[in-house]
């Protein structure tokens, strides 16, 4: 294999496996800041329990997260150097932004979050779980911005250098608000919370199925279930936005999405298989769909894969169109668990019924297909593009790094992740297995802020 | 565009400076207790000094993140023939980053002996190389690497294996272990501490006669770093100050006046790199092949409207990174004390 196909598995694998991370630790940071704000305001000991229970679950969570979150600054210049090079001017702004607002924020604070219980008041400990969930929102904001930023490229011009071609910037706030980072960010920034939210649901289900920790398990599941239901609606509109954007600056894109080869009415598909040698789509589907969302009408032009060039056509078409696809279907999925969820809240209804809380458990998966899946579609939907329409993936690697070597770090990477995952569902599944700890929670506050905290023997 | 009468490729160069110089001084002693964790045998020790670093080595690690950012940020031409060039060093770094980071995690999360164990020595391995591997990028840079005329890298992994770069690289590890040393005397008291004042009279030892192996080597070989002082004879002020600060470090480490001896070793780091800032100011990865071209902070920089951006960025995000960092800081200060939270 060459250097660019290795790199590109590298720069997938590491990004796909830090994505499982983040997402989750932005999302149940927001529900802890919410179980924490009750606790404070109600002092009803069971989200006192809850708070302390989703830090010790946070922690395993965002330690990976940051563990594997270095790795792809290191490789923009280790794989990436002639894309470094190019985007260095435009790009930097946006990383430095993420590094100073963003990871020292969220560092800083992580410190107080996990092991200020005893050195701080209750509300300065709120204030550091506010601030990890605010620093973990805000790196989403900026890495967002900069992805947009490749995939819309605005408030640069091109500068021709000693024979290089670079992009600089021209304006701040047009490369911040390029055309379609507030989209993709609120895209991102809902996906986050839906996977934070199918957590715990997933975690409130399993309780329910031991029959343990009911008070807690009712709390969780009203949290997950309410943030899941508000962020699942919203994300359908903000879907519908993301396509009309791709319609609108990545054409190619869209079509390859659908797999629509020729210009015209296009359809949209829940399911279905794309033959790119025939040009053929064997599925299932609403026949004119896609022009109907788009131009409002079942006959509307949308432009297919053969108006563009071939050197500028994505190449993995059925893949495009089965990962945008999967992130669609795991949409509706999650739409209709979070309506029952409601429903059967409202209702009291299957509150101990086995099969109900059994799909429940599994509905972690769902935001979290979702995610990997979108960001897939987009990313391969980008190709042949690294920066679209500007430079080239084959143009971008490293000229320096050989293929043994990407090779051989992508085999280390492997395997180090492997086991990386192993140690996090085992240690994951232990805490869980533990629970919200009835000896370990929250009381009101001692003078001087001794302790506020009953004491639980080490764990 | 200029500011203070510097130019902006030259206070960036400042900025990215103190990044480096501010990770050094912080997550240096967290890579230097790491480096001693194998030296304490008792298993409570071994927690406390865990926990001396634990509420902040993740910020601590965070200045290098910024640190590599600021680099390809304002300088993308270095940042990437430097990343490139170092590959799998690179690789390797962040392979033991990662490891460092989980066992710190992950090790008092289980009682078995033989998992703690395991996770300890992952640590103090994870530990040594990352600052083997600093020290050695550090050598290097100082060094040059070869390149062609566009900035491409064109030696291998074993230019980078110079006897220059492996002692750098041991200086950098004696400094860091005293610097972690120290840190950890003040964490800690009794039998521990009695340990700590042993470990740190070696490193501060081992830290001197480097030190001194290194300045020598550097006056004699280093003929490009010794010109820069002779054109610029005011930096011979840097020199000098390093010298009385690394005096002053083993007076106050033989009077046991470990507290001070600490800050004390943070000025030695920071004035380490400023060391190694001047010398090769403005130049920013050097060509070891005579008569190659070196990229240097004008060539590399990223325009006057990104520098700008930047250090407006820089000047607003420093001084609350600054703040927050100090609250932390003061929020654990003092003895650690093991809770039902700890490690």
């Amino acid at each position: 294999m060459d250097v660019e196909i290795l790199a590109r598995i590298q720069f997938a694998f590491t990004v796909a496996f830090h994505y499982l991370y983040p997402p989750l630790s932005i999302g149940l940071g927001w529900i802890m800041v919410v179980t924490e704000g009750l606790y404070l305001k109600s002092k009803n000991p069971v989200y006192g329990r809850l708070s302390l229970f989703f830090v010790r679950l946070f922690a395993i969570i965002f330690g990976l997260g940051v563990a594997t979150g270095i790795v792809m600054e290191f490789e923009f210049g280790t794989n990436w150097a002639t894309y470094s090079r190019f985007v260095g001017d435009v790009f930097g702004s946006a990383l430095a932004a993420e590094g100073i607002f963003a990871f020292a924020l969220e560092s800083g604070f992580l410190g107080i979050l996990l092991f200020g219980w005893n050195r701080v008041s209750p509300r300065v400990h709120f204030v550091s779980t506010l601030m990890v969930a605010l620093g973990s929102t805000f790196s989403a904001i900026w890495i967002v911005v900069a992805n947009s930023w490749m995939h819309t490229p605005a408030g640069y011009h091109l500068v021709s250098e000693q024979g290089r071609v670079r992009a600089e910037i021209t304006d701040f706030w047009a490369m911040v608000f390029n055309p379609t980072s507030v989209d993709r960010l609120v895209h991102v920034l809902l996906g986050a919370l839906l996977a934070g939210a199918f957590f715990v649901i997933s975690v409130a289900a399993w309780y329910r199925l031991k029959g343990q920790h009911r008070e807690a398990a009712q709390k969780m599941m009203r949290l997950g279930i309410g943030f899941a239901t508000v962020a699942i609606l919203a994300q359908w509109f903000s879907g519908h936005r993301s396509a009309e954007l791709v319609a609108e600056y990545q054409p190619a894109k869209l079509a390859a999405m659908e797999g629509h080869f020729e210009t015209g009415a296009a359809n949209l598909y829940a399911l279905g298989w794309v033959d790119a040698q025939n040009q053929k789509v064997y599925g299932i589907g609403l026949p004119g769909g896609l022009s109907f969302l788009l131009n409002g009408n079942f006959e509307g032009r949308v432009a297919g894969l053969n108006a563009f060039a071939r050197e500028d056509q994505p190449k993995a078409v059925n893949a495009i169109f089965q990962f945008y696809h999967i992130m669609v279907g795991s949409a509706g999925l999650m739409t209709l668990l979070a309506f029952l969820g409601l429903w059967a809240l409202w209702t009291q209804r299957w509150e101990d019924a086995p099969w109900w809380n059994r799909i429940l458990v599994f509905s972690v998966f769902l935001p979290q297909v979702a995610n990997q899946a979108g960001w897939f579609a987009a990313e391969m939907g980008r190709q042949p593009w690294v920066v679209y329409g500007l430079l080239r993936t084959k143009d971008a690697f490293s000229p320096t790094v050989g293929a043994g070597e990407v090779l051989f770090s992508l085999i280390l990477f492997t395997l180090v992740y492997a086991l990386l995952f192993a140690l996090f569902i085992y240690l994951l599944n232990k805490k869980i297995k533990k629970g919200p700890s009835d000896e370990g929670y929250l009381i009101d506050h001692r003078p001087k802020h001794a302790s506020w905290i009953a004491k639980s023997p080490k764990s | 565009m200029s500011f203070l009468g510097l130019d902006y490729p030259t206070l960036w160069f400042l900025v990215v400076g103190g990044l480096f110089a501010g990770y050094a001084i912080l997550d240096g002693f967290d890579l230097g207790s790491g480096m001693l964790h194998l030296f304490l045998k008792k298993e409570t020790s071994r927690r406390i000094a865990l926990n001396a670093i634990g509420p902040v080595w993740d910020g601590n690690e965070v200045w290098l993140v910024i640190g590599g950012g600021a680099l390809f940020a304002g300088f993308p031409e270095a940042y990437a023939t430097l990343f490139s060039a170092f590959y799998l060093p690179f690789m390797l770094f962040l392979v033991s980053l990662i490891f460092r980071a989980i066992s710190i995690e992950f090790r008092s999360k289980e009682p078995m002996a033989w998992w703690r164990n395991g996770w300890d020595r992952a640590y103090a391995t994870s530990s040594t190389v990352m600052t083997v591997l600093l020290g050695a990028v550090v050598g290097n840079v100082v060094l040059g690497i070869p390149m062609d005329n566009q900035g491409n890298f064109t030696g291998s992994v074993l230019d980078l294996l110079h006897p220059y770069a492996l002692i750098v690289s041991l200086l950098t590890v004696a400094a860091f272990a005293l610097h972690g040393g120290l840190y950890l005397s003040m964490k800690t008291e009794g039998a521990l501490f009695a340990k700590l004042e042993r470990l740190i009279q070696s490193a501060a030892v081992s830290f001197v006669v480097l030190f001194v192996l290194v300045t020598m080597v550097t006056l004699v070989f280093m003929t490009h770093v010794a010109e820069v002082f002779r054109n610029y004879p005011i930096l011979f002020g840097l020199p000098v100050l390093v010298l009385l600060s690394v005096a002053s470090t083993v007076r106050l480490v033989a009077r046991r006046a470990f507290r001070w001896a600490f800050f004390n070793s943070a000025l030695n780091l920071a004035l380490l790199m400023g060391l190694v800032a001047a010398s090769l100011f403005p130049t920013l990865l050097r060509n070891r092949i005579p008569g190659g071209r070196s990229l240097d902070i004008y060539f590399s920089a990223s325009s006057a409207e990104s520098l700008e951006t930047m250090l407006i960025i820089a000047a607003i995000g420093g001084p609350l990174v600054l703040a927050y960092t100090g609250f932390v800081f003061y929020t654990f200060r003092g003895k650690v004390e093991l809770d039902e939270h700890s490690y």
